[in-house]
């Protein structure tokens, strides 16, 4: 079988992935701090800024699982029954937050109803992300290439943290993205929150780099051998110097920087991820050549993604331009 | 306490997807209509398909947004309480699947954007052109997930091996055989149903004598449109029906409740099946209707239940009834459609209020009809899921019953607040009608259309 086909689709769909996160991660990350509007113009301020483009970033979560799937479906068929319960409160609270854009606004007396639920949807669809991640890395109790264990497996302490970090990561790609695309209070509140917020990821991210490799033997030896220690160790170095200029530009009211630096400070932390995974789908039993689909079916997808892909980013960096550009207070909704 | 978690998750899928059906039938039809305001507008320059068309849409941000999220779900589920179908078939129905992503969700998701928030910033031109990606990325979409679907009702382009689909002939898995007649028959569904929305929005609207301009071009539109395509779908119906016969036998022995392969088929107006004494109740029938409309021939025969043993049956009765409740709809729909038709011919529609105040409360048989064809199809195929490839008992994911019947509460609960608050603010904007005639100076119109070219850059200045 060729070897490389589940490696470019391990990668496609790592893409994906990324996308989601950092695309989706935004708009989550408006709807987690909505609470802190003081006024309903905020408010409206806040979720213009995300509404043309929420169901495109959503897509890709779409695409993320469609994906595996497609490319992976031994994954999928583990996967999913694993973290059942975590991706059915994700997808609960993604149908809150979802409906509750368009909801918003024919409301009158509910409204109130509809900001909580974008709020706490918002907040509840990140925390369930990073519990599922969390959930993946720790590893699943796999036999005969079928999930094998119990419905709680993924409840543990390590996996409500990385909730937590994924929450405030997200929290942070939205207020970031408040400084970016805002003026007037919520550009200034954004800026403080984004600052605390980042101490928060860092907090985590520090955390979880610890926690695995004492954890998981796999992990540390990934990491700590030689010669994998030489060429591995930029990442943590990165990791910080960005983290430092993310801090100093939000110091110095920069507008634009603070939202970059964000994007690369969750790559960093996604790149250390799948350094200590790869090439296992399902840590710790099933490598991505174990599960992939047939070649026939690999190359199918592969050849219609290479064509369709380009084509998709071209359009919705169409969009992205079009929309670009401060939202002002008061700016109406279609 | 014990749960059954087959049937637990069978519950749950049928009640998210029955859910979920629900919003593409409409917005389906309706980006493809609000296509057609903007194109009329934009070549006759008239206001009011411009109103209409603002109008249409809000509406359809609504039900888009139930839409999409109703059907992320649906994508996880196939994983989540269908694992091991995932697993031996999702090389062939995975593929499906993802173009459907790549070719239509991303397309309609994304020109969504433009379409809900781009009339003051981009030229009219760019506007249509939207409507008409998003109207198109939900046609694409139907394709694929219905290829997906027929593929399960008529497997082919495919060989198992040990216990896995592996695709053999792409083109005979995509377009295999009762494809065409399920893509072309949910279409036509889809325009129908909200051809009838649209028809019941227009009599409300000229019996409380509001909007009337805008009551009577959609009066005219749904008229129009449902006099043609509703015996158009009787049409394919039927030639989908002859389709089920040949691949799905017992499916069609169920649908009419036929019972002994060796006797011609009556066609049952109304019957009680009786599973366990094999034989109908109370039937008042056609003799010999259904094998003149499956056979061409009042002597013909064709399969009854009792060819296959009881086990290998679909439950009759649900499919019975539901293929009835889709008839009925259908013929209602030529017939009042073509009642309307004739008072139009007449010029006596706009006035006649024993046809207008009926019809302005029918907005809802295209959703109902819809939800019995696919209840149709899909118990019909029981005790498959795959059709004589996988049984559904077999694709159960390794889920407890109790996980599942906690979460499918939770779906019965927020659905059940999702949907009616949905249907309460679409009521609402409908209510409310379309906005009042839009500032011309304001838009670039039709009547300058493309030499706005400047119109994306002074979106940029705001
Ligand atoms: C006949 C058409 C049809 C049918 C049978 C289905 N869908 Fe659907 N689906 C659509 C037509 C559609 C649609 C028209 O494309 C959407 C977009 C918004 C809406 O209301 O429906 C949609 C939205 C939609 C989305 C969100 C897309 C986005 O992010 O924009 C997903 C993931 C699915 N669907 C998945 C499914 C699955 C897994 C189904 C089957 C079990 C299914 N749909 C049946
Ligand atoms: C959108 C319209 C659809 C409706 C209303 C619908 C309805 C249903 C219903 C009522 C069931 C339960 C049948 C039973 O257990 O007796 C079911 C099962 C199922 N359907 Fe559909 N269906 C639709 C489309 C699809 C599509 C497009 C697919 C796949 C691509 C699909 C895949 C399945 C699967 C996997 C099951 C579960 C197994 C089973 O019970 O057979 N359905 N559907
Ligand atoms: C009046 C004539 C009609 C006939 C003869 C007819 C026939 C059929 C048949 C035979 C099936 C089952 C296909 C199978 O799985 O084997 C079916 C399914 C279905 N019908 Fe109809 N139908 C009619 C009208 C309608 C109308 C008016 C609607 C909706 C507006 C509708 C919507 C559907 C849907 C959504 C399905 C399930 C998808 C599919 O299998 O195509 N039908 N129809």
């Amino acid at each position: 079988m060729e070897w490389y086909l589940p490696v470019i689709w391990a990668a496609l769909i790592g893409t994906a992935v990324a996308m989601y996160v950092i695309l989706d991660g935004f708009d989550l990350g408006v709807g987690i701090l909505f609470p802190t509007a003081r006024a309903e113009r905020e408010r409206d301020q806040m979720m213009n800024s995300v509404a043309p483009f929420w169901d495109g970033n959503e897509t890709w979560l779409v695409l993320g699982g469609g994906g595996l799937l497609v490319a992976f479906p031994q994954a999928y068929a583990v996967i999913m029954p694993a973290l059942y319960l975590p991706v059915i409160f994700m997808l609960l609270a993604l149908i809150f937050r979802g409906v509750a854009f368009e909801f918003r606004w024919p409301a009158r007396t509910s409204k109130k109803y509809w900001n909580f639920a974008f709020a706490a949807g918002s907040l509840l669809a990140a925390f369930f992300q990073g519990v599922i991640l969390g959930g993946l890395v720790q590893g699943i109790n796999v036999q005969n290439g079928q999930f094998a264990g119990g419905p709680f497996d993924w409840l543990t302490p390590f996996a409500i943290l990385v909730g937590l970090g994924v929450t405030a990561g997200y929290a942070l790609l939205g207020a970031t993205w408040l400084i970016l695309r805002t003026e007037g209070a919520v550009a200034e509140r954004a800026r403080g929150q984004a600052k605390m917020l980042l101490l928060a990821v860092l907090a985590a991210m520090a955390i979880v780099s610890l926690w695995t490799p004492l954890e998981v033997e796999r992990i540390a030896a990934r990491w700590f051998s030689t010669p994998n220690i030489y060429y591995l160790w930029p990442v943590p170095l990165l990791t910080a110097v960005v983290a430092y200029f993310l801090w100093k530009w939000l110091n110095e009211g920069r507008e634009v920087p603070p939202f970059l630096a964000t994007i690369a400070l969750f790559l960093l932390g996604y790149l250390g991820l799948v350094i200590s995974n790869f090439p296992y789908l399902v840590p710790p039993t099933l490598t991505v050549w174990q599960t992939a689909a047939a070649p026939a079916s690999q190359i199918f997808m592969l050849i219609g993604t290479v064509f369709l892909l380009p084509i998709i980013l071209g359009y919705i960096a169409f969009v992205y331009w079009l929309f670009w550009g401060k939202v002002r207070e008061g700016e109406g909704y279609h | 306490m014990d749960f059954d978690p087959l049937l637990l998750a069978r519950i749950q899928f049928a009640f998210t997807v029955t859910f979920h059906i629900i919003f593409p039938s409409f917005t389906i039809g309706l980006s493809a209509y609000i296509a057609t305001l903007e194109v009329m507008w934009i070549r006759t320059g008239t206001a009011h398909y411009h109103t209409l068309a603002r109008f249409w849409t809000k509406i359809f941000a609504v039900s888009f947004a139930m839409g999409v999220v109703s059907g992320i779900v649906l994508s996880y589920q196939f994983g989540t309480n269908w694992s091991r179908f995932s697993e031996a078939v999702g090389n062939v129905v995975g593929p499906l699947i993802g173009y459907e992503v790549l070719t239509a969700f991303f397309l309609e998701a994304t020109f969504l954007g433009i379409m809900l928030f781009g009339w003051n910033r981009v030229p009219a031109w760019l506007h249509v052109f939207s409507s008409l990606m998003v109207a198109f990325g939900t046609a694409m979409s139907a394709f694929w997930i219905l290829s997906a679907n027929s593929w399960m009702q008529t497997p082919a382009g495919f060989e198992m091996r040990a216990g896995i689909a592996h695709p053999t002939d792409w083109i005979a898995a995509i377009f295999n055989p009762s494809f065409p007649y399920r893509f072309a028959h949910m279409l036509t569904a889809a325009y129908l149903t909200t051809s009838f929305v649209v028809l019941a929005v227009g009599c409300r609207y000229l019996i409380a004598g509001k909007y009337p301009d805008e009551a009577r071009t959609m009066l005219r539109m749904g008229v129009g449109f449902a006099a043609i395509v509703a015996p158009l779908q009787l049409v394919i119906g039927d030639l989908h029906g002859l389709n089920t016969l040949q691949h799905q036998p017992v499916k069609i022995a169920a649908m009419e409740a036929h019972w002994d392969g060796d006797q011609p088929g009556d066609f049952h107006i109304f019957a009680w099946p009786d599973e366990n004494a094999e034989t109908n109740r109370f039937a008042i029938s056609i003799p010999r209707g259904a094998s003149i409309v499956l056979r061409h021939d009042p002597d013909g025969l064709f399969p009854g239940l009792k060819s296959v043993p009881a086990s290998e049956r679909p439950p009759v009765p649900l499919v019975f009834f539901a293929f009835r409740i889709m008839l009925a709809i259908g013929f209602f729909m030529i017939a009042s459609a073509w009642v309307g038709v004739w008072l139009w011919w007449k010029r006596r529609i706009f006035e006649t209020r024993w046809y207008t105040w009926p019809m302005s409360h029918t907005w809802w048989i295209g959703f109902v009809a819809v939800i019995a064809g696919w209840i149709v199809t899909e118990s019909g195929r029981q005790p498959w899921i795959v059709q004589g490839v996988m049984r559904t008992a077999d694709a159960l994911s390794p889920v407890p019953g109790g996980s599942v019947a906690t979460t499918l509460a939770l779906f019965v609960v927020v659905y059940g607040i999702v949907f009616s608050m949905g249907i309460y603010y679409i009521n609402r904007l409908i209510h409310k009608g379309p906005p009042a005639a839009v500032d011309e100076a304001e838009y670039p119109t039709a009547s300058r259309p493309l030499s706005e070219g400047g119109a994306g850059m002074r979106a940029r200045s705001t």
